[in-house]
């Protein structure tokens, strides 16, 4: 530091520091696929997607709700569903001062934003995990959320869709956190019982019980390109089989040719693909 | 057979011996020369005693860790001794009619009682060519898919199902991911969910995360004394959170992972009493545990009326969570 800086009082100090770090970053950013430099605006233009290469920049869950659904009409559901710390979890830190920790920094108070909206003027119910919010792990919360926009879903006879980005389960909470794969896999079959379809789109990454739950019950299976998906994380197999896994293994090409996907969307194309496969299911008119 | 016992059963372990060794000491004399014996017997009743009572002592006071080990004793009894033990007429049922037949899932049709049932169960093995052929108890897509297809027949005849969970976890292997474990899993709780039969689920030993749940669905969830159910092993979660897997005891007490904690969450049914020491020191007292237990639930499931049962068993799903609620704005 500087003479100069150092007589600067320290709250302009902060200021100063604080612009600093905020303007490169937030105009520009570097493709992490083809280190194309690419400015910000451009690159929210093409939802978080590299102009150049395509490759699928991970986003939060609200900002994926805001590209999918349309602007008007909107409406969260289960906002007011809180986590809490029912088994006084504390591993190197507590439970309670990760929830606050990732709330602060994510602006969330848990992994999963649910909301009723329509795209391209159709009637949906959408959620998204927040994987930055601890990995887009499923605890109660996120089961809460799930079960209480698939009652949505039904009482508006509208199709859900879910976005998946998770790590798996929440271990913080222990067995209850297992429960929410029976609890979230349960409501989907009140979808099916009235004929409602569940788009299941899975982002990078859709891992452990999250996968192994409602994101594989999809009616319709959708990944973004290249999205890690599995059950076991690559590097849990590698250490149980101690084989060379497979070229591209566990990726959504090829789960793709595995069989497991329906089909792989760009995300730039998700809006009017999802809207055209709702509302054939819906057995509606095509969307204008 | 010779009782292995575990690390924290090391006092018992040399009670034991002074008795077998006492035990073979009458025994030889009494060949030589019965007329010169020492009686023995009142030191080896005594000394029975005190191992009783050390064990129950011991046992009274397992932390999460120690009962993870019990869970996991090479001598526990596995499904097919329960098979074996409490059902008559077991016809074992091969293969999921798509890819192959997977040895870590038992699944068959069985009388209970004379009643034909559906049972379905992990299975490990006991010597070491036997574990790798179970493969450890951990399935792979086509265990489920196999448990899935005899799931479906039990509602087709209206047979019950019961369940006898005791794995590691889905098999984390290249074929299995590449047969979409994910999807067979999921598929499972699905189906179980609606299945139009009554479900009895009984964790025997291990409960290994979503390898477990995927056959442990039901309208009535059960706990051996000394089994474990948890979302992830205390090793990996140890390995994760705390960064070592040394931290493995730490991590199961943070996950609350035995029948008693769990029992008092609410999110099992019912404790199924293991004889003293454990269901390996005396697995006869173990299967009539298991068959009590198995009667109750069984004749209570079958005064349900078919759509109450089903409507009680999603309410039971429906209600697993713990979270708060503001009033909404």
């Amino acid at each position: 530091m500087s003479w100069f800086q150092k007589i600067i009082p320290p709250k302009i100090q902060r200021r100063v520091q604080a612009a600093r770090k905020v303007v490169p970053e937030g105009l520009w950013s570097k493709c992490a696929a083809c280190e194309e430099v690419l400015y910000r605006a451009e690159l929210e233009k093409h939802l978080d997607v590299c102009p150049k290469c395509g490759h699928h920049n991970r986003v939060g869950a609200r900002q994926r709700l805001n590209y999918f659904l349309d602007e008007d009409g909107r409406k969260e559901i289960g906002a007011n569903v809180l986590p809490v710390d029912s088994l006084k979890f504390k591993d190197s830190r507590r439970y309670t001062d990760r929830l606050t920790e990732a709330t602060k920094a994510v602006e969330e108070t848990d992994a999963l934003v649910a909301m009723q909206g329509t795209v391209l003027g159709q009637p949906v119910v959408a959620v998204a995990f927040e994987f930055r919010f601890m990995g887009g792990s499923m605890g109660s919360v996120v089961g809460e959320r799930f079960t209480r926009a698939v009652k949505a879903a039904l009482a508006g006879k509208r199709p859900f869709v879910c976005f998946s980005a998770s790590g798996g389960a929440r271990m913080q909470e222990g067995l209850l956190s297992l429960m929410q794969m029976a609890k979230t896999a349960a409501a989907l079959t009140q979808l099916s019982a009235h004929r409602l379809p569940f788009i299941s789109v899975l982002a990078d990454p859709t891992m452990g019980g999250v996968s192994a739950s409602f994101a594989m019950l999809g009616d319709v299976i959708i990944a973004e390109p290249n999205a890690l998906i599995g059950f076991a994380g690559p590097r849990v197999i590698d250490q149980t089989v101690r084989e060379k896994l497979p070229e591209g293994f566990q990726h959504a090409e090829f789960l793709l040719e595995h069989g497991a996907l329906d089909l792989i969307v760009d995300r730039r194309e998700m809006r009017t693909t999802i809207a055209n496969l709702a509302t054939q299911l819906m057995r509606r008119p095509a969307v204008a | 057979m010779k009782t292995v016992f575990l690390e924290f059963e090391q006092p018992i372990a040399e009670l034991e011996a002074k008795i077998e060794s006492l035990l073979e000491v009458s025994g030889e004399k009494e060949g030589e020369d019965g007329a010169t014996t020492v009686d023995l017997t009142p030191e080896i009743t005594r000394l029975r005693k005190k191992s009783a009572a050390l064990t129950k002592d011991i046992y009274a006071k397992l932390n999460a860790w120690q009962v993870s080990q019990v869970a996991r004793h090479p001598q526990r009894p596995y499904t097919l001794d329960y098979i074996r033990a409490l059902f008559t007429d077991f016809e074992e049922l091969h293969g999921d009619r798509a890819f192959a037949d997977d040895a870590a899932m038992i699944c068959g049709l069985a009388r209970f009682h004379g009643e034909p049932v559906v049972v379905i169960g992990h299975q490990k093995g006991r010597d070491t060519k036997d574990r790798q052929y179970r493969n450890f108890g951990m399935p792979r897509p086509e265990g489920y898919r196999k448990a899935l297809r005899l799931m479906r027949m039990a509602e087709k005849f209206q047979l019950p199902v019961m369940t006898f969970i005791d794995t590691p976890g889905a098999y984390p292997g290249v074929d299995a991911e590449e047969r979409g474990q994910s999807e067979a899993i999921a598929r499972n709780l699905y189906v179980m969910a609606e299945l139009k039969t009554p479900i009895i689920c009984t964790v025997i030993g291990e409960g290994g995360s979503g390898g477990a749940l995927a056959i442990g669905v039901g309208d009535v969830v059960m706990m051996l004394q000394y089994s474990t159910y948890s979302v992830i092993s205390p090793e990996g979660c140890a390995s994760i959170l705390w960064k070592s897997a040394e931290q493995a005891p730490l991590a199961a007490e943070s996950l609350g992972i035995t029948a008693h904690r769990l029992k008092s969450l609410d999110l099992i049914d019912k404790i199924i009493h293991e004889p003293l020491g454990g269901a390996h020191r005396d697995p006869d007292a173990m299967m009539e545990n298991m068959r009590d237990a198995l009667v109750a639930a069984l004749s209570d499931l079958r005064e349900q009326p078919l759509d109450g049962l089903l409507n009680a068993r999603y309410a039971r799903l429906m209600g697993y969570g713990k979270f708060k609620e503001t009033r909404v704005r």
